[in-house]
Order: structure tokens, then C-alpha cells, then sequence
């Protein structure tokens, strides 16, 4: 049933919406009864899980609260690489309707597989997102996340298509006509990698196109962390409300989670994705409110079930319910990785924490690049800032405070030196998917 | 009078002036005068051109930041003390400006090119004291 035909004016409870609002009770209920089938799966058919539960000593029967949970063992990205390609699979591959990869740049990639039905809830959990959002089946959705072996493309494209919305699924690059059909399609929502729409924010400007004349008035973003100042950036530019959706390869793709309207927090699809925070150096469970590394159970998925998978991601899962009603617990934005931190001279420094420096000195969002480099034996941290028109100024000493405002303000956040170095438009290097913050070439002892 | 200045932001790497000067001339912008400033780091190419506005969506095509400023021409006697005349009644009434570079126009005649804090000020000042400015279409003659 196509969500417009429902008769309500206001159109904010759908009944597709109806998972996301379930008795709490009802939820927990259905969670263990998920978790475990999801467990007997695993213990039966994947040899690893087996091993695992058996060195310590755990059967599936001994699941028999939630909290039992804690009895199994977790698993995390190398799993998947040295079971590669298909080793951690549950069911025959005659079964199996999908595989993706990661773009596997350091050594092999990692494989994920979906069964028929498995396809149907990764598509139902990015539609509920999707719906959660404020997209509707009257959307006309410019997709730019990357089609391939990427679970970004394919998996929205999946949401808009159950959703009913009509999808334009251009994949990423080719700036110029991505901005040419946004205008001539009067496309009303998009999706993609925020750091690609800041790319197609500043081609359009050079194209002489405003985008906030445009239909477009939302898009789902996801696939890399982005900073709540990235997303003010992205709205003030462009007048369309910009919503986080989270996901990882690992456990289904995009729509493990997906913020709502009221934008805080990011709501876990809990009746398919079980959340748990740990303590990421003892991997003590924390209770919510506290932050921790985001560790993720697969509940119905059958074609690779996962067991208390290690994301990497820090978060916390939030106490309080979210004014949209929706009973399906929260976590904050994901601000960081534990991927992607750096380590410059004992201090821990987040790519998104530039972002943030940069956006406070200067309420714009600069093109920037991270290069770490060792010179005479210390470690150098630099960031390329590209300086756009309203940057420019006709009088040196502007420029050289803005160069030392960029700094000061980093070093206010990082509490380290660094250096910046003011940069023309368009010289440092952008992926068209996500974007290459970090450089390092820094002398390894 | 005062006349637009483009001011564009280079790297301090080979080539970028002339990647400047090539972009404008290829869309027949009229270059009347130039100076630059640098920083060891990166520099700034002041320009006086035809026409102002369209040299900064040139240069944006070519991916290149500019911007617009105010400045003054100001003819200069070409005599000794020329230039030290001009720069008395400025200084005895405390105009402040921020840099100056010599020009010439269509005419031959010295110019002066001063950045005012203050430009209505200065320009007010200039026109009681009987000095000439200049407008782009008079450097061009």
C-alpha cells in the first residue's frame, strides 16, 4: 500500500511506521525469541560461533533472558577477513540472493551475504528510517551514495524503492550533471555521503544554481561520521533538513539505525539489530548513558547471523524516551571512530574535531585535508585548508589571521600544535564517495 | 571616484600568476595594472581590470578565489614631489591607507593606486584639496 493513500491529513503515524512504536514489553519479548534463533543458528552452522561458544563453554539454551547475551562471544572485523570469502555464511549459497564488499584496500575485502528475506528487511528498516525522516512515496530521491559492491548504493536504493518514492540512481561523481538533474528532475529529496553534498553544494555555486531554489527539502545521509556543524553548514547552504542514517556492512548496510524528525538520536531498528554498549578496553557492558564502543547482535538475519559484533563506533545508548514516541531505544551520533583516530604525540585526535574547529573560526565549511608528517624526528600535524571566495581578502594581514584563527581555534580543541596552510579552491583531493581526510606519512618506528 | 580592485588568493607554487593572467585573458579582460603581495606561504595578486565582476567569475571558473575592494586612482604630477605632494595632504589630515602601487593609464600620466580605510573619507578630502581621481574608463583612455 502506497503511504499517500492512507487517509490522514497529517500524515506523521503511518501504519508502516507501526514496528518503531511496539510495547516496550512486546519489543523484549520478541528480541529474545529473535536472539535465540539468531544464536542456534549460528551455533549450528557457522563454524566460528560454534568454536567460540564452545571454548567458553556456552549452548544456545543458556540464552534464556536478554541479559544472557553477555555469555557469548564477540566478534569483530578480522573475523570476516579470515573467513573470507563465504565462512561465515548459515545458509547454502543457493540460498543466498546478494553479496557485497568492502572496497578492501588494506589486503582482502570483507564479504557480506542476504538471503531473500534478508533483502526484505534491509530494505523495511531503511524505508521505516526513511519514513521516520519525512520521506514520503511522492519523493523524487537523487541517490548519489556509490552502486556496486557497496552497501551504500544498492541498500538506500532499496528503502526508496519500498518506500515507493521514484528513484534517480545516479551513484556518485560527475558533479556537474548531478547538479543539472537535480534541477531538471525537480528532485525533492537526496541521499549520499554528506562530505559528496558539500561537493555538489560548491559545484552548483560554480554552476551559477542555488539549491535552496530548488524542490529539494531533505536528505538522508550516512557512511562516514559528520559533524552536527557539517550539518548546519549543509542546511544554511542549501535549505533542506539533512537526517543521519547509520549502518554498517558488517551487520546489514545502511539502516541500523536512522534518526527521526526530531533529530536526536539515532534509533535503533532494535526488533532486527540488538545494541549493546562496552567498555572498549575491559568489554564490560555499560549501562545506557554511558559511552562505549557500539556492539551489535543480528536478530533475523539469516543468510549471515552476527553475533555481539564489535563497531568500533563510540556512542551511548540514551536513557530517555525521544519526543516522537517511538519505543525503539536511541544512540547519539556517532562523532567518532575508534578507526579513525589519530594518535599524534600521545593526544587523541578525531577528523571531526577539525571539522568542528574549523566551522567555529570561520561558520563555514572549508574543503580540508589532514597530512601527518615527521619532520627532524617529531611528529607534524597540518591541515590544508582551501580558502573559497567569501575567505578572500584584499588585505594580507586578513589572510594571515585567518590562517592563525584556523589554528588557534584547532589547537583550542586539540590541545596540540599544528600547522595550517591556506589552500586554492579545488587543489586538494576529493573521493567522490567518501571523503580521504586523513594523510599519514609519518616515519613508523 | 573609486574603481574596483580584484584581489585573488594564490599558493605560493610556479605558474599560478599566469595562470591568473591566461584565465582573464581568454575572456578579453582588459589587465590595467598588477602588484603582489606574499607571505612566503601563499600570495595575493591585486589587479586592476575592464571589468571587475566578471573577472571574479573567471577566475572562479578556473578555480581561483577573488574578491572586490574599493581603491582609488589617483593621477600624479609627474615632477619631483609629485608623489610626496599627494601624500602630505593625506598625511596632514591623518588619512590612513592600508598600500599603495604605482599604475600608469592609457594617457601615459603616473598613477597612484592607494587602498583607504576610510574611502569615502579620503575621496572627500582629495576633492577639497583639487585632486584628480580617476575612473577605469578614464585609465583606459
Amino acid at each position: 500500500m502506497r503511504s499517500t493513500a492512507w487517509n490522514d491529513e497529517e500524515n506523521k503515524i503511518l501504519p508502516e511506521m507501526a514496528l518503531d512504536f511496539m510495547p516496550e514489553e512486546k519489543l523484549r519479548e520478541l528480541q529474545l525469541q529473535r536472539l535465540r534463533a539468531t544464536v542456534k543458528l549460528a551455533y549450528e552452522k557457522v563454524p566460528l560461533f560454534h568454536e567460540r561458544m564452545v571454548e567458553k563453554g556456552v549452548t544456545p539454551d543458556d540464552i534464556k533472558t536478554l541479559k544472557d547475551i553477555v555469555k557469548i562471544p564477540f566478534s569483530m572485523k578480522k573475523d570476516l577477513r579470515d573467513t573470507y570469502p563465504y565462512g561465515l555464511f548459515a545458509v547454502d549459497m543457493s540460498e543466498v540472493v546478494r553479496l557485497h564488499a568492502s572496497s578492501g584496500t588494506t589486503g582482502k575485502p570483507i564479504v557480506v551475504g542476504y538471503t531473500k528475506e534478508d533483502m526484505d528487511v534491509w530494505a523495511q528498516v531503511v524505508k521505516r528510517g526513511l519514513l521516520a525522516c519525512g520521506f514520503r512515496s511522492t519523493d523524487i530521491v537523487q541517490n548519489f551514495y556509490g552502486y556496486g559492491l557497496f552497501t551504500g548504493g544498492l541498500g538506500i536504493h532499496g528503502g526508496f524503492e519500498a518506500l515507493g518514492a521514484t528513484v534517480v540512481p545516479i551513484s556518485g561523481g560527475n558533479t556537474e550533471r548531478q547538479v543539472m538533474l537535480m534541477k531538471d528532475f525537480g528532485v525533492t529529496a537526496v541521499g549520499g555521503t554528506p562530505s559528496y553534498f558539500v561537493r555538489i553544494i560548491d559545484v552548483a555555486e560554480k554552476m551559477g544554481v542555488d539549491i535552496s531554489k530548488l524542490n529539494v527539502k531533505r536528505g538522508i545521509f550516512g557512511a562516514e561520521p559528520w559533524s552536527d556543524g557539517m550539518r548546519d553548514y549543509i542546511e544554511e547552504k542549501t535549505g533542506i533538513k539533512a537526517y543521519d542514517i547509520y549502518g554498517l556492512s558488517e551487520i546489514v548496510g545502511p539502516g541500523v539505525g536512522c534518526e527521526c524528525e526530531c533529530r536526536d538520536g539515532i534509533h535503533i531498528f532494535e526488533d532486527h539489530f540488538y545494541p549493546e554498549i562496552v567498555d572498549p578496553e575491559t568489554l564490560e557492558p555499560l549501562p545506557d548513558g554511558e559511552e562505549g564502543e557500539l556492539v551489535i547482535s543480528t536478530l533475523s538475519k539469516r543468510a549471515m547471523p552476527i553475533l555481539r559484533y564489535r563497531t568500533r563506533d563510540i556512542t551511548a545508548i540514551e536513557k530517555t524516551k525521544c519526543k516522537c514516541g517511538r519505543t525503539i531505544r536511541r544512540i547519539r551520533r556517532i562523532g567518532r571512530r575508534s578507526d579513525d583516530m589519530i594518535i599524534m604525540r600521545g593526544v587523541n585526535v578525531f577528523p571531526s574535531q577539525i571539522e568542528t574547529a574549523l566551522l567555529r573560526a570561520e561558520k563555514a565549511l572549508p574543503h580540508y585535508q589532514i597530512v601527518l608528517d615527521t619532520k627532524n624526528n617529531m611528529d607534524t600535524l597540518e591541515v590544508k585548508v582551501e580558502v573559497s571566495r567569501d575567505m578572500v581578502s584584499d588585505s594580507m594581514s586578513d589572510m594571515e589571521q585567518l590562517s592563525k584563527k584556523f589554528k588557534h581555534s584547532i589547537e583550542q580543541i586539540l590541545g596540540i600544535s599544528v600547522i595550517v596552510t591556506l589552500c586554492e579552491p579545488d587543489s586538494l583531493p576529493r573521493s567522490e564517495g567518501k571523503a580521504k581526510r586523513v594523510i599519514d606519512n609519518r616515519k613508523k618506528i | 571616484m573609486k574603481i574596483p580592485q580584484v584581489s585573488v588568493f594564490v599558493s605560493n607554487r610556479p605558474g599560478r600568476l599566469q595562470a591568473v593572467c591566461r584565465a582573464l585573458a581568454d575572456a578579453g579582460i582588459n589587465l590595467l595594472s598588477l602588484t603582489l603581495a606574499d607571505s612566503g606561504e601563499f600570495g595575493l595578486i591585486r589587479l586592476i581590470v575592464n571589468e571587475a565582476d566578471k573577472a571574479v567569475e573567471v577566475l572562479a571558473k578556473s578555480g581561483l578565489s577573488a574578491t572586490v575592494t574599493d581603491v582609488v586612482a589617483c593621477p600624479v604630477a609627474d615632477k619631483v614631489g609629485g608623489l610626496a605632494d599627494l601624500l602630505d595632504v593625506l598625511g596632514d589630515l591623518q588619512i590612513d591607507y592600508m598600500y599603495a602601487y604605482p599604475s600608469e593609464c592609457a594617457a601615459g600620466t603616473n598613477i597612484m593606486i592607494l587602498r583607504f580605510s576610510d574611502t569615502e573619507k579620503a575621496l572627500a578630502v582629495l576633492k577639497e584639496k583639487k585632486f584628480k581621481t580617476l575612473s577605469t574608463a578614464e585609465m583606459l583612455g
